[in-house]
């Protein structure tokens, strides 16, 4: 696209300041999930590379959240639950690609910095350009941030030693709470996490490590499935 | 499984997910299932680790200083408290309830 003038619209220039504020104060997630990573287990090279080639934080909590309660034993079930948490990302992809455009190396590198935020400041803009602007520099800003922040907390979890004695183990649960809560925004959505709840934990003294996690994924396919607690035409 | 290979396994079942948007035909996920799916699957995963998080340790339900820190999370998400100050303020209360009493 060429443009005559030097003079960014408006649109664009709000999209701009949606990724600036939206990536920084996302950025600082980063922190706790380097901390929480190391008190789950991981060296600091993992925190790292999990942050640099996973990219998404639902899965990267899940992943180091199943391999803290199970350890190598639950590898396989902490790698099929970050990956269902990453299927949303799927999604969003099929929504980004006709903003994105272009070949497909732009289209790869735009995969990789698909996620919620990047998504979300992107919808959010009027125009297709400030929706363009919006979706590259959200999630290049995040892109950064999170992983400069992930390093961060990852040496300061290092320093910490015993986890429990700061309440690590509980802030791990309100990070979870956290990526929860703003989703809760109906009575199905309600209903689907009430029900999860329960079954992951009912059944985590009976499965072992992370399974009882991917049966409570199960309560979101039967609800979603069969549309129960649901609008007529929720989408 | 080593610690490696989990972390490189799951982080190109995740890429690869993200890549499958793009080479998919928009036509195919209009439908409302698939997204509802999806959709309730991120919440079922998240809601299942806030559990398993808060009550158990080690296979077993423990009931212990988590569950008021927590509770503390869930008052101040609800505030619209910033998520790295609720997350600060969790671990506080946590760390305080097990400085104070010896336990949980």
């Amino acid at each position: 696209m060429v443009r005559q003038a030097p003079e960014r619209s408006p649109e664009v220039r709000a999209a701009m300041r949606a990724s600036v504020a939206v990536g920084v104060a996302v950025s600082l997630y980063g922190v706790s999930f380097g901390a929480l990573a190391v008190a789950a287990g991981l060296s600091v090279w993992q925190t790292s590379v999990l942050s640099l080639l996973m990219f998404s934080g639902g899965s990267q909590f899940a992943l180091i959240g199943v391999l803290a309660t199970g350890g190598a034993s639950a590898a396989f079930p902490a790698i099929v639950g970050a990956a269902l948490l990453g299927t949303r990302n799927g999604l969003y992809a099929i929504r980004m690609s006709p903003i994105v455009g272009g070949p497909w190396w732009r289209k790869l590198l735009a995969a990789h910095i698909t996620i919620d935020e990047s998504t979300a400041v992107a919808t959010a803009q009027p125009t297709p350009e400030a929706q363009r602007v919006g979706f590259w520099r959200t999630g290049i800003i995040l892109f950064i941030g999170w992983n400069l922040t992930t390093l961060i907390g990852a040496l300061i979890g290092n320093l910490l030693g015993d986890v429990r004695q700061y309440g690590l183990d509980a802030a791990a649960a309100a990070a979870f709470l956290g990526l929860l809560w703003p989703r809760l925004t109906a009575m199905q959505p309600i209903v689907v996490a009430a029900g999860a709840a329960v079954v992951a934990a009912l059944l985590t003294p009976v499965l072992p490590a992370g399974v009882p996690l991917l049966v409570a994924a199960v309560v979101a396919v039967l609800v979603g499935a069969f549309n129960w607690f649901g609008r007529r035409e929720a989408v | 499984m080593s610690t490696w290979d989990t972390i490189l396994i799951a982080s190109i079942c995740v890429l690869l997910l993200k890549i499958a948007g793009y080479l998919v035909p928009p036509t195919l996920v209009e439908k409302p299932t698939p997204t509802r799916i999806t959709t309730l699957l991120t919440i079922a995963l998240l809601a299942g680790l806030v559990a398993t998080e808060t009550v158990t340790t080690g296979g077993q339900v423990v009931v212990d200083a988590r569950i008021p820190a927590v509770l503390v999370a869930a008052g101040l998400f609800a505030l619209r408290v910033p998520f790295i100050v609720v997350i600060i303020a969790a671990a506080a209360v946590a760390a305080m309830i097990r400085l104070f009493t010896g336990a949980g």
